[in-house]
């Protein structure tokens, strides 16, 4: 047994760290915030070059072939840094609707009772008659409605879990950040417990929630995916809250990127999948 | 990322699986959990079945991974737990083992691994729990003994037990955590008291040992002196690192036995309490692959677990008290009849986010060293 990130996934998680840094900075994001709905085609383009939704299509069909650990990784970098799209749509696409692999093709889908990006989208999988656009609360990802719901695949779902855990870490580290730089009473606020254990409980959501979620890429079983998805939902939601209060009176601004955390992760945390649905199917394991 | 085990990591499981299926079947019933000699009795005669068949020294000298198959099977099997062995086994043994004198190891560990001795804990003082270094109990050097006055309490295991692993203040003018000392005190030295202390679940779990004078050869001091705090971190991290393994693998097992009560009385039924459980088995799972994450983190870097212990035992303490706060719900009204199963087992878990540093101080502890914020009030 050896439960620890390969040299090769690591690099591989760092790759894709780098790509995101380079293409998707601070400013790309609050571009993009100023631009609801607009989908960046380059961007997509170059994730598709790069083998991001081709990653689990096998070599012998033109793709990266590899699985889902490496998947996972990719998604909890696109997560850490709000990158917006149908990500786990196109993802599952790719291999099945030409395009969808190197990203020439946007690829949206029915998950639960919403579709993400519908309008910005090229292809719509899933049942989408009768969708009906809300006023998406998160800036970054427009949103509809739809009459019918789909039946979950769990690999969205621990997609979705591996999106989370990328925001559960990245709000651990803003809070931190945030609490050892920020003074009040003639000292960082990080030195008062109060703050320390808001950041300590981040830390080990995020923790807990990684075991959960690289196990279940490791073992695919539908009941460690479960797992996965309501510790990574857990951690994503109430890691972006404390990273928020945390942050104080500043957290609650729009040039804070705090919102945008929480806001997706809210976003996430309606996908197929989410608490109910889980809880169930966890409780079904046990009786069995 | 690999779950899988080797070849021989899975012979060693199914050799351990085959003979705990033959051994288990020829135990005495458990003694009653007020029966201290009776436990102790049961508890190292396990000990010694496990030493004759090879099993022993799992906890030390075995790769974590193989430690942690044992921790699994033994608990799947319902084999009994380490129990009085606890100190000598997880704590005052591995220290020894780390860093006492050849002489010392050869005087103390075959006589653990055997179940031959007990020991004891002797770290906690009234005034000292969390805020351990404030410990206030002396040890003054005359000749070549040390001769020691002060209490301890909440000592675990004291009544039956041989040994006491004792921390002593051996220079009150130093710092607080650079004048404290690690001595292995014998339990029937003159000037020894035990108190049994009755804890709220009713069984006397612990002592209070009162220390009036007691002569201690300096032989028996484990590290240098004034060097016990570093000699104690050695075994606080083995504490927080592996101690807590069989008893996640002994929850998922409690759950699955819930969900059966549950369904038996009706309960399963309600969905909030269905999905409560469906909901702890999410926490179990993924407290288990943190686990798995810790060992082989550990082993990759050479055996003694880091500070990534408090971040588990922060979570696994919370877990467990809503496990058993959910059996109590399970329950209903027969949750307040101490006969019944996991009414004793919510009592006790109580002590989990306080024993072995608080909540409050793991937290610190996590937020001080793996986050790097600045210590402070």
């Amino acid at each position: 047994m050896r439960f620890q990130l390969t040299d090769d996934q690591r690099a591989l998680r760092d790759g894709v760290r780098a790509l995101l840094a380079r293409r998707f900075d601070r400013e790309a994001l609050w571009a993009a915030v100023d631009s609801p709905g607009r989908l960046d085609r380059a961007l997509w383009r170059e994730l598709g070059e790069a083998g991001f939704f081709a990653l689990r299509v096998p070599e012998g069909d033109g793709g990266v072939g590899l699985g889902l650990p490496e998947a996972v990784l990719a998604f909890e970098e696109a997560g850490r840094v709000l990158l917006p799209g149908p990500l786990v749509a196109t993802h599952l696409a790719a291999g099945a609707v030409p395009g969808a692999a190197d990203g020439s093709v946007v690829v949206a889908g029915v998950d639960g009772a919403l579709v993400e990006w519908l309008d910005a989208a090229d292809v719509v999988r899933g049942d989408a008659a009768g969708a009906v656009a809300l006023r998406s609360v998160d800036p970054l990802t427009p949103l509809h409605r739809t009459p019918a719901v789909a039946v979950t695949d769990p690999v969205a779902v621990l997609l979705t879990a591996a999106e989370q855990l990328g925001t559960a870490t990245r709000a651990c580290e803003l809070a931190v950040q945030h609490a050892r730089t920020r003074e009040q009473f003639g000292q960082p606020i990080g030195a008062f417990q109060a703050v320390k254990h808001l950041c300590a409980q981040l830390l080990v959501r995020a923790e807990v929630a990684r075991a959960a979620v690289y196990a279940a890429s490791v073992t695919g079983d539908p009941a460690d995916i479960a797992a996965a998805r309501l510790l990574a939902d857990e951690a994503a939601v109430r890691g972006a809250r404390d990273c928020l209060q945390v942050h104080g009176g500043m957290g609650f601004t729009w040039e804070s990127e705090v919102h945008l955390h929480l806001k997706r992760a809210w976003v996430r945390a309606q996908r197929g999948g989410g608490r109910t649905e889980s809880e169930e199917l966890l409780a079904a394991e046990l009786a069995a | 990322m690999d779950l899988s085990h080797s070849p021989e990591e899975e012979e060693f499981r199914a050799r351990l699986r085959q003979w705990l299926g033959r051994v288990l079947p020829t135990l005495p019933p458990k003694p009653s959990p007020d029966d201290w000699p009776g436990r102790r009795a049961y508890d190292m005669g396990w000990q010694r079945m496990l030493y004759d068949a090879g099993y022993a020294d799992v906890h030390w000298d075995a790769s974590p991974t193989t430690r942690l198959i044992f921790l699994e099977e033994t608990e799947k099997a319902g084999a009994p737990y380490v129990g009085a062995g606890f100190v000598g086994l997880l704590h005052a043994g591995p220290t020894i083992a780390a860093e006492g004198s050849e002489e010392q190891r050869a005087r103390w560990l075959a006589p653990i691994l055997r179940g031959e001795e007990v020991w004891c804990q002797g770290f906690s003082e009234p005034d000292a729990g969390s805020d351990l270094a404030a410990l206030r109990t002396r040890a003054r050097r005359d000749g070549d003994e040390y001769v020691v006055s002060g209490s301890k309490i909440w000592t675990s295991h004291a009544e039956v037990a041989d040994w006491c692993e004792l921390l002593v203040r051996t220079d009150p003018a130093a710092a607080k955590h650079r004048g404290i000392t690690w001595l292995a005190l014998p339990m029937d030295a003159p000037g020894i008291t035990v108190r049994p202390l009755r804890t709220l679940a009713g069984s006397a779990e612990f002592a209070e040992v009162f220390l009036d004078e007691v002569r201690v050869p300096v032989g028996n001091r484990v590290g240098d002196e004034n060097d016990g705090w570093r000699v104690t971190m050695v075994t606080l991290s083995f504490e927080r690192g592996t101690a807590f393994v069989g008893e996640v693998v002994a929850c998922r097992r409690v759950l699955r036995e819930l969900a059966a009560e549950a369904r038996k009385n009706g309960r399963w039924d309600e969905p909030e309490l269905r999905r409560r459980l469906g909901r702890l088995n999410a926490e179990f799972r993924a407290l288990w692959r943190l686990t798995q994450w810790n060992v082989s983190e550990a082993e990759a870097s050479g055996g003694v677990p880091g500070v990534g212990g408090s971040v588990f035992k922060l979570r696994y303490s919370q877990a467990r008290q809503e496990l058993y706060d959910t059996a109590a719900d399970v329950l209903g009204p027969d949750a307040l009849d101490l006969d019944r199963p996991w009414v004793l087992d919510r009592l006790s878990s109580l002590s989990y986010t306080i024993a072995a540093g608080t909540s409050q101080i793991q937290q610190n502890i996590v937020a001080e060293r793996i986050l790097g914020l600045p210590k402070g009030r």
